[in-house]
């Protein structure tokens, strides 16, 4: 029995936005957010105004990544408050109209969740992606995803790394969410792949629609992968890669990574070992997009997060 | 089958970065132009970056394919400033490696490609008894991963890839691999194919005679492209579970093949099973192909040896 005092009253989430196509060329979101701006049978919930939104048309539109910088990482303050200016980068722009429609960001017009769907060509499997250790709402939703999915995995990459954290396009929300999937090829679509994401949405749904209706979540732990560390591949003074993904760390996206393992595999042949002190948890491990951002992988460490019991808050 | 002499395959081209975002033959083709050659080699290799501009953007073409650019009618077509990049390139190509069927063309032509259908390794060409394809190809077999030689029955004039500049060619496809990403593994299966070629020519060149013996040759039948709306071209559903990954297995009529976006399966309506290859290819999307199918026969093969 919860004591009183210890339940956590939170507004009700009255409108949620859900993203595809932030990045053109993933292909689940797209594929969803078209299917249900057509259709919203499947979306709908009492009492809730769910928008299913491209957040990236023209990218979609060329099946790549952004046209001019990448969206997810353009919500900065001076991107969002920059005047508007001709020639301005069209993914700038882009963000001031979000935050304009979805935010804005930090006020209370803000849009109560956002989902953001991505995939990743990184054997990461379903992946929900938080940005706060201490939003409860986030960390009761992602609880009960994990359990209504159950026995189908579901893993929490947390990235609340002062350096490493990006100014994301969900990040307009007062509750952002990342729902990351792979392994997926860009431009493909995988069935397995979309139907996992399909149904991550519909428990996410299902919670803001208890949630709203009064139901009282309990108190409740959630194991998390905290992003510790950015590992670029080897270069050349001309700043190509050297070296790929080891093939005992390629899809081992999760898995501990001890002193001594295997990292990478020069192309002439030689192997390079992790050095690190600590064993970490690597993820989005030979991510396509992120040669260009110097990212082979990044190092996670395990930890698990506390939340109080929520409720809605009376009027 | 009567013994077959033919002449020595002396100059042979290895082609990378014909699509800028399939790495693994860039990157190969990166490592051995770092490797200069000594001048003894028995046969001498020219190693070409097919798309730099491509490549350089991570993209599989600036402006339009350049592997559908090597018809007759686009080699000889007029070219200015304004023609396509990948149209100049092309006949760049052609003057450099060919000209496509005449004499002074390379001898061999291999042209590397990734894919991200599960294809394992193939050579991929439009001749069913080019004995040094298939010669290659069995060659190939002692290679790590499993080789398939498939075969595109196409004249030499409408032939649309690179590798039918040379007298001899084949693309050397290796799958599954995101574009613009390098799996170790893959662009090792991609040099153990590259190296064993080379010693197939080498042993060729200096004399051995090769046993003849037997290919399973897949010939391309048709393609089939994904159930699309019917006003917006939108695409309905995706590639089905049960047929995802499974390139070469063969596919029955009545086999599952699109799962749709409303739950319904759709089947593969054909009368005749055939071996799907190219499963959900990320390239194919934009020219209307899901998968493509063919028939498989064996294919006898003389035995071999320079003149």
């Amino acid at each position: 029995m919860s004591s009183r005092t210890n339940v956590s009253c939170l507004h009700e989430a009255r409108r949620v936005a859900i993203f595809g196509g932030t990045h053109g060329n993933e292909m689940s979101g797209i594929t969803l957010v078209n299917m249900w701006k057509q259709n919203s049978a499947e979306i709908e919930r009492n009492g809730l105004l769910i928008k299913p939104f491209i957040s990236n048309p023209k990218a979609v539109e060329k099946c790549i990544r952004y046209i001019d910088t990448d969206l997810n990482r353009a919500f900065t303050p001076e991107n969002l408050s920059a005047p508007d200016v001709e020639g301005r980068l069209y993914e700038v722009q882009r963000a001031k109209e979000i935050n304009r429609m979805f935010g804005p960001k930090g006020s209370s017009d803000a849009y109560d969740v956002i989902f953001d769907l991505h995939n990743t060509t990184s054997n990461m499997g379903s992946t929900l992606i938080l940005e706060s250790s201490t939003d409860l709402f986030n960390l009761q939703m992602v609880h009960y995803i994990k359990k209504a999915m159950a026995p189908h995995t579901c893993l929490v990459l947390l990235n609340e790394h002062p350096q490493l954290k990006y100014s994301t396009t969900r990040s307009v929300a007062k509750h952002p969410i990342g729902l990351e999937v792979g392994p997926q090829p860009q431009g493909v679509l995988r069935s397995n792949v979309f139907e996992s994401m399909r149904t991550i949405l519909k428990h996410a749904l299902d919670f803001i629609e208890f949630f709203n209706s009064g139901v009282e979540f309990p108190p409740c732990t959630i194991d998390v992968f905290r992003v510790q560390e950015r590992m670029d591949y080897p270069r050349d003074t001309n700043g190509n890669i050297t070296a790929m993904v080891h093939p005992h760390l390629q899809d081992c996206d999760w898995e501990p990574l001890n002193r001594g393992d295997p990292m990478f595999l020069t192309f002439d042949g030689r192997t390079i070992l992790y050095e690190g002190a600590n064993t970490v948890y690597p993820t989005f491990i030979n991510e396509a997009a992120y040669y260009e951002k110097q990212q082979a992988f990044t190092t996670t460490c395990r930890e698990i997060l506390a939340a109080n019991a929520i409720r809605k808050a009376f009027k | 089958m009567k013994a077959v002499a033919m002449p020595t395959v002396s100059r042979v081209a290895v082609c990378g970065g014909t699509h800028g975002n399939e790495l693994a033959g860039i990157y190969l083709v990166r490592e051995m132009l770092k490797k200069r050659a000594d001048g003894t080699e028995p046969v001498s290799v020219v190693t070409v970056m097919s798309n730099p501009r491509a490549a350089q953007l991570c993209v599989r073409y600036v402006e339009t394919d350049l592997n559908r650019c090597f018809t007759r009618a686009a080699l000889s077509a007029p070219v200015s400033e304004t023609s396509p990049y990948e149209m100049v390139r092309s006949q760049e190509l052609n003057a450099l490696l060919g000209p496509k069927a005449s004499m002074q063309a390379v001898d061999l032509l291999c042209d590397l490609h990734n894919t991200t259908a599960n294809t394992g390794l193939c050579l991929i060409t439009y001749s069913d008894r080019d004995w040094i394809c298939l010669h290659i190809c069995k060659h190939l077999e002692m290679a790590s991963t499993p080789v398939r030689y498939v075969h595109f029955d196409i004249p030499l004039n409408e032939a649309y890839s690179l590798d039918s500049v040379g007298k001899h060619g084949f693309a050397m496809e290796i799958g599954p691999q995101p574009h613009g990403v390098v799996r170790s593994v893959i662009f090792s299966a991609m040099q153990e194919g590259v190296q064993l070629m080379m010693d197939w020519i080498c042993q060729f060149n200096s004399g051995t005679l090769f046993e003849g013996g037997w290919v399973d040759v897949y010939t391309m039948v048709k393609n089939i492209d994904y159930p699309r709306d019917s006003e917006t071209h939108v695409i309905t559903a995706a590639v089905h579970p049960d047929l995802q990954d499974r390139d070469f297995c063969l596919l029955h009529p009545g086999d599952p093949m699109f799962l749709c976006f409303s739950g319904e399966t759709l089947r593969y309506r054909g009368k005749e099973a055939l071996y799907p290859f190219f499963i959900n290819e990320g390239a194919y999307y934009e020219k209307g192909v899901a998968l493509s199918l063919a028939r498989k026969r064996r294919v006898q093969i003389p035995s071999v040896h320079i003149y």
